[in-house]
């Protein structure tokens, strides 16, 4: 039996979302944000709602995102994305918006419009990738890197005394009263991406049925910005990035 | 129909003006002279009757991003603020000229440089007129001098910004923006219904209705000569602004042996002024440039013709003076006069700076 004896329609059991487009992504072997595009593109299709989603990207490796999800985007200023859907969001009340944030879009320089935009409990869906590192502009700190992590600007390892110490944001976003739906997962096995994917979908959902704000924080891997291989950046993160960012549903209102 | 004729500060008019635009949004943050520009929209709860969006933000750069968002989906929204806050809004400011869209800032002018003084200035001219933020850009700037300026500008802002994708900004200073006048309403325009905000701007990110081809607004484009080309249509754009929408306005400049050039609150100053130097045997004019981006260059240098010096009459130590200086090529003497700290000069000061500056 040949290859072209087995890619035959009959067989197929996956293929790859239509609103993902047919196109080279400009990221790294390894990384986690094709995984978590696809799921999007996914999601979007199955609920349908192509005409009526709109994503702000950020700054940051996602910033091209919109070069690969076919749906509408608006690329906001570092930090700024979710202040950017909240206007969509309330202008377009329709709409389904979803922010795709960093963890130095989200829990450095855009705290602020991040902490009040799901404070106001806007219905707008919150998808944070956390690599622990500025992976756009080389491999710098994030403040979500951890104790003793090498960066570029943390070449000798994260030092509390000199740089505090790593932020839970999403754990201090399931405090606020305006989040519905709060939950931590990750992309490094088939199992943790098909939670992803259930994850996303529930809180497209939410935003959807108006509860509020939903955010999947989605621990992930830098294999460039960490220096490793693909696999071994899969296992440096299961071993010490959950230890800090836990998987798991943190709250669930909705 | 009969003219609907109030009185109201300039913030409040403002505000009543964004509504009867059919203005979609508004998102802005406290700071004086312009806190009632927020509080007059929340008091007349205008998502009740026209469905507007009126939000207090967490702060003036989520504001302006927000503002940015709205403008990015098609809507005509806008923010106000003043100097410190207009600061924190050159980042948004910048991006929204990046990306070409249209929307409306207003900056009720306070005194600085830093916290500076809550009081009345127009220091912020330099700022408003050469960019503000970073990159090769200007914003459409409208000068009002009056509260019935005040709500002439929020339509022609609009208008203007969306007409040529670009963001528009209404530089007032504090006393425009706290000032009670007798003000003319215009008539309640309906908003736009979402079928013809996505028939004006066919570019705006609100969802790909009938599986339209994506829309993607961005200010960012990391090849070099595409970034050129966005760069050069820009100024072109520009350049069509200039030709097609500088306004000012003269006062008796024919025959005059001196002209005065000032803007907002200072030209109405300056008006009395006038006067009084009519009464002293002294012949002043007046240009007052009401965009103050694109400058009205070619009309004073038209008005200057035959004149023994201009005065540049501005609530500041000096900017709006090097346009002037620029528009004349420095054929006639050319100085400033102004107060700062958020001091307001009479009417005689302005005539005794022009009898210290060109007569005695």
């Amino acid at each position: 039996m040949e290859v072209k004896d087995i890619i035959k329609e009959e067989n197929k059991v996956y293929s790859k979302p239509a609103l993902l487009d047919d196109v080279h992504m400009h990221y790294c072997p390894g990384c986690s944000h094709g995984v978590i595009h696809k799921l999007i593109a996914e999601i979007v299709e199955e609920l349908d709602i192509t005409e009526k989603t709109v994503g702000v990207s950020p700054v940051g490796c996602a910033v091209f995102a919109y070069n690969y999800v076919n749906v509408d985007w608006v690329e906001a200023a570092h930090g700024r994305a979710p202040a950017v859907a909240t206007a969509i969001s309330r202008l377009w009340e329709d709409n389904v918006v979803f922010t795709y944030q960093g963890d130095g879009d989200m829990a450095a320089i855009g705290t602020a419009e991040t902490i009040h935009a799901a404070n106001r409990g806007e219905n707008i869906v919150m998808v944070f990738v956390n690599n622990a590192i500025y992976g756009m502009t080389g491999g710098q700190m994030a403040p979500t890197t951890l104790i003793g992590q090498k960066t570029a600007t943390t070449p000798y390892g994260r030092r509390v005394d000199l740089n505090g110490y790593p932020i839970a944001i999403t754990k201090l976003l399931a405090e606020l009263d305006g989040t519905c739906y709060v939950t931590r997962q990750s992309v490094h096995t088939p199992g943790a991406v098909r939670k992803t994917k259930a994850a996303l979908k529930k809180a497209f959902q939410n935003a959807m049925a108006k509860k509020g704000t939903s955010v999947v924080e989605i621990v992930s891997t830098c294999s460039s910005g960490w220096k490793m291989t693909p696999d071994e950046a899969n296992k440096w993160m299961a071993e010490h990035m959950f230890e800090k960012y836990p998987p798991g549903d943190i709250k669930d209102n909705a | 129909m009969k003219e609907e004729v109030k009185l109201m500060k300039g913030n409040e008019a403002i505000a009543h003006a964004a509504i009867r635009y059919g203005c979609d949004g508004y998102f802005g943050y406290p700071i004086t002279p312009q806190s009632e520009v927020l509080e007059t929209l929340e008091a007349l709860m205008p998502w009740e009757t026209t469905g507007m969006t009126v939000l207090q933000a967490e702060s003036e750069v989520a504001a302006i991003n927000m503002v940015y968002g709205g403008a990015a989906s098609g809507k005509a929204v806008m923010t106000s603020s003043s100097s410190p806050g207009i600061s924190l809004k050159q980042e948004g400011i910048s991006y929204m000229a990046g990306a070409e869209l249209p929307a409306l800032i207003l900056n009720v002018m306070r005194g600085g440089p830093g916290l500076g003084t809550i009081q009345p200035s127009q220091a912020d001219y330099f700022q408003a007129t050469k960019g503000g933020g970073h990159g090769d850009y200007h914003l459409i700037v409208l000068a009002p001098a009056s509260v019935q300026e005040m709500v002439d500008f929020v339509a022609l802002g609009f208008d203007l910004s969306f007409k040529y994708r670009t963001p528009a900004m209404i530089l007032a200073d504090g006393i425009v923006g706290q000032m009670m006048e007798k003000v003319v309403l215009p008539e309640q325009r309906p908003r736009r219904s979402e079928e013809e905000i996505r028939r004006q701007c066919p570019w705006a990110a609100n969802g790909r209705k009938g599986m339209r081809t994506r829309n993607v607004v961005t200010s960012l484009e990391l090849e070099s000569s595409k970034m050129e080309e966005i760069n050069n249509r820009l100024q072109e754009r520009y350049r069509a602004i200039s030709d097609n929408e500088t306004r000012w306005e003269e006062l008796d400049t024919e025959g005059a042996d001196y002209l005065i050039v000032a803007f907002g609150s200072m030209a109405r100053i300056c008006a009395k002024a006038k006067d009084i130097a009519k009464e002293k045997g002294i012949k002043v004019g007046i240009v007052r440039p009401i965009t103050l981006w694109p400058f009205p260059a070619e009309a004073i240098r038209k008005a200057a013709e035959g004149k023994k010096g201009i005065l540049c009459v501005e609530l500041n130590a000096g900017q709006m003076i090097e346009d002037v200086r620029l528009s004349i090529h420095d054929a006639i003497p050319v100085k400033h006069f102004g107060r700062l700290g958020g001091i307001i000069p009479s009417p005689q000061e302005v005539v005794e700076a022009l009898e210290n500056n060109f007569i005695k």
